[in-house]
């Protein structure tokens, strides 16, 4: 089971960002990653006032650094395609150090890694303020097919159990001495995944015989929501605005 | 008398790999009774709950709740009158929150607003647990989820309650606030359990159920007391309940 308080990626407070309504955190980090994604590669100022935001939002959260370091991580394999883009683009080369490299390759690089760094930065953010039943809640607002959001509740809701199951698994297999060393030994693994598929495949059967026997036809039933504060609009609104303002600015000033 | 709470009439049922699971189950339960539906495993007491609210569709046979046949055009009515506890509470808890996994239920039978929420705030009340109410099911314990589940069902407000082994995989701390739970109710209730002092506790009267049918009908005192009954349907009480202790 993960901590008493929500999911591995949320940090438990009580700040501002923590309180906004989900709906208008998900508004204004769409919004925020648009802006990001459209500022030219060439305005260094611009990413420099998106990443003071982004960091801004942090601190204000009072989420530490380590924290959002450690998920960065996530970018890793993008970081690597990112790297090796110098390397294997085409078009003229310029001499950095002892190699000679791509410039368009260093530019595409550069993109990637700037742009992917702030969009991902502020969504571990958002998850890091943001309970799952309130992100679902917010993402129902913004009209996104009850289907979907269904689909990934019951995804969130049945992690842990079908995690329990496989720890379940493993301690039983490790209590018959299976210990596997290489590869060629992970034929018991394989069944185990057979046979847990079965077993959720099973539990999907009795969680909707579990939702006909309350009334369930087919469409998840509509739930009243208050709508957010013009307030907490502003306040969320506040950062992707300065942003866009900064992406535009590049492209003027390019 | 009164029209039955629940009236099952000569149910018989099959699964399609032909396995005969009830074979003419017979009973009626009245309204504001509490009944126990003993046996063995096998015995299809599960299958029974399963034709209660019409899940399964009997062979032949019929079922009434509250003078309502089962049928396929009554099935939102009778799913709003019986309320079905499933025994693994992970089954029956799939929403993301406690508040509205409650309202689920009632939110399908066309609730809303403020009766909604007053629904969902007196369920959760009757089982003790409204403290939980904006938690996530899977940070509550196995006995908070099992409450949880009751009051799903409770804020259906069904003419009859159903549980299936509510008291399995219990401390006995949590079986016996459970009890304590399920004393307070006011409604008609249908228990499936193994635990024989539990029954006890909970039931004044108990069906004994194998191979598809009612087998012995009576108060429960009646039931647990016939050793031989009991050792004919793979039932026993724990040791120390005994009067021959073997």
């Amino acid at each position: 089971m993960s901590g008493p308080h929500g999911h591995a990626l949320y940090l438990h407070g009580a700040t501002r960002l923590h309180r906004l309504p989900a709906v208008v955190k998900v508004a204004a980090l769409l919004l925020f990653v648009a802006a990001v994604v459209a500022t030219p590669r060439e305005a260094f100022g611009s990413f420099a006032v998106e990443a003071v935001l982004v960091a801004f939002a942090i601190a204000w959260a009072k989420i530490p650094a380590r924290f959002v370091a450690r998920r960065l991580l996530i970018e890793v394999p993008f970081v690597l395609f990112a790297v090796m883009m110098p390397f294997l683009g085409g078009g003229e080369r310029v001499p950095v150090g002892p190699l000679m490299l791509s410039r368009e390759g260093l530019w595409g690089a550069w993109a990637i890694l700037v742009k992917g760094t702030l969009g991902v930065s502020a969504s571990i953010l958002l998850a890091a303020t943001t309970e799952v039943a309130d992100l679902l809640e917010g993402l129902e607002r913004l009209k996104v097919p009850r289907l979907m959001i269904a689909i990934a509740g019951f995804m969130v809701r049945y992690l842990d159990v079908v995690a329990g199951e496989v720890r379940r698994m493993r301690v039983a297999m490790a209590s018959r001495g299976y210990a596997p060393r290489w590869a060629g030994d992970a034929g018991p693994m394989a069944a185990a995944a057979g046979a847990l598929f079965i077993r959720s495949y099973e539990r999907g059967e009795r969680v909707h015989r579990a939702m006909l026997a309350r009334g369930y036809t087919g469409t998840m039933p509509v739930f009243d929501q208050e709508p957010p504060a013009r307030s907490d609009w502003l306040v969320g609104m506040a950062i992707p605005a300065v942003a866009w303002v900064a992406s535009l600015a590049g492209w003027v000033l390019r | 008398m009164s029209t039955p709470a629940l009236e099952v009439r000569d149910l018989r049922f099959s699964y399609p790999d032909g396995h005969v699971a009830l074979d003419g189950a017979d009973f009626h339960i009245h309204p504001g009774e509490r009944v126990a539906l003993l046996g063995p495993n096998g015995a299809g007491k599960t299958t029974l709950l399963l034709h209660l609210n019409g899940i399964l569709t009997p062979t032949s046979g019929s079922v009434r709740v509250a003078g309502l046949e089962v049928t396929e055009e009554h099935l939102q009515e009778i799913r709003r009158r019986v309320g079905l506890v499933f025994q693994d509470p992970d089954d029956q808890l799939f929403m993301p929150t406690v508040r509205k996994d409650v309202a689920f239920g009632p939110a399908n039978f066309g609730v809303g607003g403020e009766a909604l929420e007053h629904r969902v705030v007196s369920a959760l009340e009757a089982v003790g647990m409204i403290d939980a109410i904006d938690r996530a099911p899977h940070h509550l314990s196995l006995g908070e989820r099992r409450r949880v589940a009751i009051a799903t069902v409770l804020a259906m407000q069904p003419e009859i309650l159903v549980l299936d082994e509510p008291s399995s995989n219990l401390d006995p701390a949590g079986r016996g606030e459970l009890a304590h739970i399920l004393t307070g109710l006011d409604i008609t209730m249908l228990m499936v359990t193994h635990d024989l002092p539990y029954a006890a506790r909970l039931t004044r009267r108990a069906l004994v159920m194998n191979h598809g049918r009612i087998v012995a009908d009576g108060p429960i005192e009646k039931i647990l007391g016939d050793e031989d009954l009991l050792a004919a349907n793979r039932l026993e009480l724990p040791y120390g309940f005994r009067e021959r202790e073997s």
